[in-house]
């Protein structure tokens, strides 16, 4: 399951919006838990990897069982397509973890 | 590289980033790993969690019976990149029409409402990957339910009125979009999307500044969005302020390498076969839903169960919507309800008496060119264009 921050109330509005439209309008990207999935050492490197550039749900809301490969597929897109900047032996501890925990 | 702050708020739980998120209750969407917090993000109502950063936002299915058009603080929110702008300033906001023109434009938000024709068109907006969840077998990607799609009256400027006041120049084929939201990091390719020159200029294709009356929610795209009526949402580019003429054929990665389809008669292949040919993502295929009853519901068995629910397509426009109450055996035509357009959802209604026991109801839209919902689900590799027959079961007491 997944583990949730538990706040003091409802967000404080991150946005703010002139009731005329005319004032500048600010947003304050929400505050993000590490899923208890990953929020152990081992989950450590998938953490740090990861959410450099996105949140950890994209991963734990994936599909389960779909093998190895997919994990290693996922992570070989993230440095060769969006060029996440992992060392190679990086980015198979990466898909290692994410292959052990949710193949 | 790792330089977002963080803190513990909890037993083991380590949390970062700015104001918390109400996630005080959960939802599970009916496929494998599909529970979800239920959050509030700023201007939006409680919303089904898919990602936080950047912030994707799937609306409960139940807002869709509220009415045809979808609230704008329950309107679904898909980013791809993280980087958000974090201030826009509405009137220091320029939108530069440029590239292969007589003469660039750079718009403020006034100029673009006072000096150009405005007008108004009812669409729905879907994600190509909305219902992502329900595909077998299951692919990466966004695990979405229903609820990545909606209905909103939008108002603002067709954008031929702004290519046609900036110039074509000779040789333009493409015309692409940007907005103010980035890559986190360097190499990640910019969200860029690319229409046909001929497109851009059907007319219908507009610069919204508006939804339902309102500005824009943030989250959906302020201060202006592209309307690509019928097409998937992957072009409805939000913080929208580059547009630019281009004269040979746009191969950034949005469009060349991302949302792909296969290239045959039914989009499809088998299910883990790779397509030989792909092109862009285009229009919506046709769609219908239950909206009056939910999976497992319980109905009178003695009197008329009025069922009720939307239909819509990419432009052809929705012409009968057929609905079984007995697992697909016999059809009944349901009533169409007001047609706000055909880039609209569309309400159909139906009354039907239910024996005692439970029941299949199974609804099926056709389109005026005769397109109709698979009986079961066709397949691609990014799980794009579900649109199988959709079924509830409901059972008469």
């Amino acid at each position: 399951m997944r583990a949730l921050v538990l706040s003091a109330g409802f967000a404080a509005l991150a946005i703010s919006v002139g009731a005329s439209g005319a004032k500048p309008v600010t947003f304050e990207m929400p505050e993000e838990a590490v899923p208890a999935e990953l929020a152990d050492e081992a989950g450590e490197p998938v953490v740090v990897a990861c959410s450099t550039c996105h949140s950890l749900e994209y991963i734990t809301t994936q599909p389960r069982g779909k093998g190895a490969q997919f994990w290693r597929d996922a992570v070989a897109k993230m440095v060769n397509v969006y060029k996440a900047p992992l060392e190679p032996a990086d980015a198979d501890a990466v898909a290692e973890v994410l292959a052990k925990r949710f193949g | 590289m790792f330089d977002r702050r963080m803190f513990l708020a909890g037993a083991g739980v380590a949390a970062f980033g700015g104001p918390a998120l109400a996630a005080e209750r959960e939802v599970t969407l009916p496929f494998g790993n599909g529970a979800r917090p239920l959050v509030r993000m700023p201007q939006k109502r409680e919303m089904i969690l898919l990602t936080t950063r950047p912030p994707q936002l799937e609306t409960p299915f139940s807002v869709f019976n509220e009415g045809l058009l979808t609230p704008n603080d329950a309107f679904f929110v898909r980013y791809h990149l993280s980087g958000l702008p974090t201030v826009i300033d509405p009137s220091a906001f320029r939108l530069k029409v440029g590239g292969h023109v007589a003469k660039p434009l750079e718009l403020s938000l006034a100029s673009l409402k006072r000096d150009f024709p405005v007008s108004e068109i009812v669409a729905v907006n879907q994600c190509s990957g909305n219902s992502r969840g329900f595909v077998q077998p299951r692919v990466g990607g966004g695990q979405l339910g229903n609820g990545a799609m909606g209905n909103a009256r939008w108002r603002g400027v067709a954008l031929k009125h702004l290519l046609e006041k900036a110039g074509l120049r000779e040789g333009a084929r493409q015309v692409t979009f940007n907005g103010l939201d980035n890559p986190p990091l360097d190499g990640i390719p910019d969200f860029v999307k690319a229409l046909d020159l001929d497109h851009a200029l059907d007319g219908e294709v507009m610069v919204a500044f508006q939804m339902n009356g309102a500005d824009l929610p943030f989250l959906n795209g302020y201060p202006l969005r592209l309307i690509v009526p019928g097409h998937y949402g992957t072009y409805w580019v939000k913080h929208l302020d580059e547009i630019n003429v281009v004269d040979a054929q746009y191969d950034g990665y949005w469009m060349k390498t991302a949302y792909r389809i296969p290239d045959n008669d039914c989009n499809c292949v088998e299910p883990g076969q790779k397509p030989d040919k792909t092109k862009p993502i285009g229009r919506f295929n046709v769609r219908s839903f239950v909206t009056s009853h939910v999976d497992g519901a319980r109905v009178n068995a003695a009197s008329v169960t009025e069922l009720r629910g939307i239909a819509f397509a990419g432009g052809d426009p929705v012409k009968r919507v057929m609905v079984s109450a007995d697992e697909g055996r016999a059809w009944q035509e349901a009533r169409l309800g007001d047609d706000l357009g055909r880039y609209s959802f569309r309400e159909w209604r139906l009354g039907v008496t239910l024996a005692a026991g439970k029941h299949a109801v199974k609804v099926r839209a056709e389109t005026a060119s005769g397109d109709v919902q698979p009986l079961t689900a066709l397949w691609q590799p990014a799980g794009y264009m579900h649109n199988p027959v959709e079924a509830i079961m409901v059972e008469a007491v």
